[in-house]
């Protein structure tokens, strides 16, 4: 095995020992947000499509990084605004959410 | 190390603690919001960090940046406008549809790698057995993900979808995606086996969605999420960028820990939502259960 795979795979391996630990028994109205946020953690992808894009050379592989920049970017965008919305809520139920759906 | 790649891991690692302290105070109400800026931070570092990466390596052709930056806007416009824009009753769905997406990222990341790297010569498993882990559950959590999502939006028919043989066909596809693996840690350098285990992936996902009864859906998205996690994790493993293996992880550990307590809320277990879903209309929906 190399230095490289091995320092890998203990990084895994101590992050899943880290997720396991940083969960703990959580409010059950927390239980949607908590998944959503998660999500949003792994739109981190985005940093894979931007490495794929940068080694892209042909049509195939401009199409494949199209779709990898496309997705990862609704994810990440998308994860992080709903994760948002649905907490800001959650705090404030009395404060009327921002309507700034129009500047797109 | 050169400077730049010191500053970058540095960069990643600072990202990777802003996701575990943001989960860990999204635990509690009061801190949450603040959990999840503070996570939002993380991201911005490392996606500030790989666009510095990219511009100094200077490998990237001008059509790579078009391709790039158009994926990247098309995506961020989509989301952000899908996310301001649901009822909140909605938002089960949308988080299953931003999961889908960000498994079939995952995906494409494999695929692309291994595509470029099929043509030469031979590859060693320590490439190929992530690659295959990152394709096959990106692709069960892209198809099953976005029938969850048609599921909980009334799209696809919310009561348990079985006909005769599916566990036959669950049994074939399983072979299939065994098989592919296979060909692809020995034979490298055929692209179409890469495409075999892709696709009987998507098809496992639909397979093990459909006959999932609506009001587990949740429970299943939470499930699937967790998925998605992994095969980020190993598409970090496939790029040997450590900020997707931290991440992924992370999300594949908290996210399964979640699942268990949706299921348990619910007073379900997990086995029993996914076997009781595999085995409806089937006499014996019981025996796989414990």
């Amino acid at each position: 095995m190399s230095q490289e795979l091995y320092t890998n795979l203990a990084i895994f391996v101590m992050s899943l020992l880290v997720g396991f630990e940083v969960m703990s028994k959580i409010p059950s109205t927390l239980q949607t947000p908590m998944m959503s946020g998660a999500n949003a953690i792994h739109g981190v992808v985005v940093v894979g499509a931007f490495v794929i894009a940068a080694e892209a050379n042909s049509w195939i592989f401009y199409i494949l990084a199209f779709l990898g920049a496309f997705f990862a970017a609704v994810n990440v965008a998308g994860g992080y605004t709903v994760t948002d919305r649905m907490l800001g809520m959650f705090n404030r139920p009395k404060k009327s959410a921002s309507k700034e759906d129009e500047n797109k | 190390m050169s400077a730049l790649t010191t500053v970058a891991s540095l960069v990643y690692l600072i990202s990777a603690v802003c996701y575990v302290i943001g989960v860990h105070l999204m635990r509690s109400p009061k801190t949450a919001r603040r959990g999840n800026g503070l996570s939002a931070v993380g991201m911005f570092l490392a996606v500030i960090m790989i666009v510095i990466t990219i511009i100094a390596e200077g490998k990237i052709t001008g059509t790579g940046w078009v391709v790039l930056i158009l994926g990247l806007a098309l995506g961020v416009w989509y989301g952000v406008a899908r996310a301001r824009k649901v009822p909140m009753t909605d938002v089960p769905q949308l988080v299953s549809l931003f999961n889908a997406v960000g498994g079939g990222a995952a995906a494409v990341i494999g695929i692309f790698d291994y595509a470029v790297k099929a043509g030469g010569t031979h590859l060693n498993v320590a490439f190929s057995l992530p690659v295959l882990l990152d394709v096959i559950i990106g692709g069960i959590t892209f198809s099953g993900s976005l029938i969850a999502t048609g599921k909980l939006s009334g799209h696809v028919p919310g009561k348990p979808i079985t006909f005769p043989g599916a566990r036959l066909v669950n049994v074939l596809v399983v072979i299939a995606i065994l098989v592919a693996a296979w060909l692809m840690i020995g034979l490298p350098t055929n692209v179409w086996f890469m495409v075999l285990g892709l696709i009987a992936s998507l098809v496992f996902g639909l397979l093990m969605t459909l006959p999932i009864g609506g009001a587990d859906m949740p429970v299943v998205v939470s499930l699937l999420n967790a998925f998605t996690g992994l095969a980020v994790a190993f598409a970090g493993f496939v790029i040997d960028n450590q900020v997707l293996i931290i991440a992924g992880a992370l999300v594949g550990a908290a996210g399964t820990i979640l699942t268990l307590q949706m299921a348990d809320a619910m007073n379900r277990s997990v086995a029993n939502i996914l076997a009781g879903g595999f085995g409806t209309g089937d006499s014996n929906s019981s025996s796989a259960a414990d």
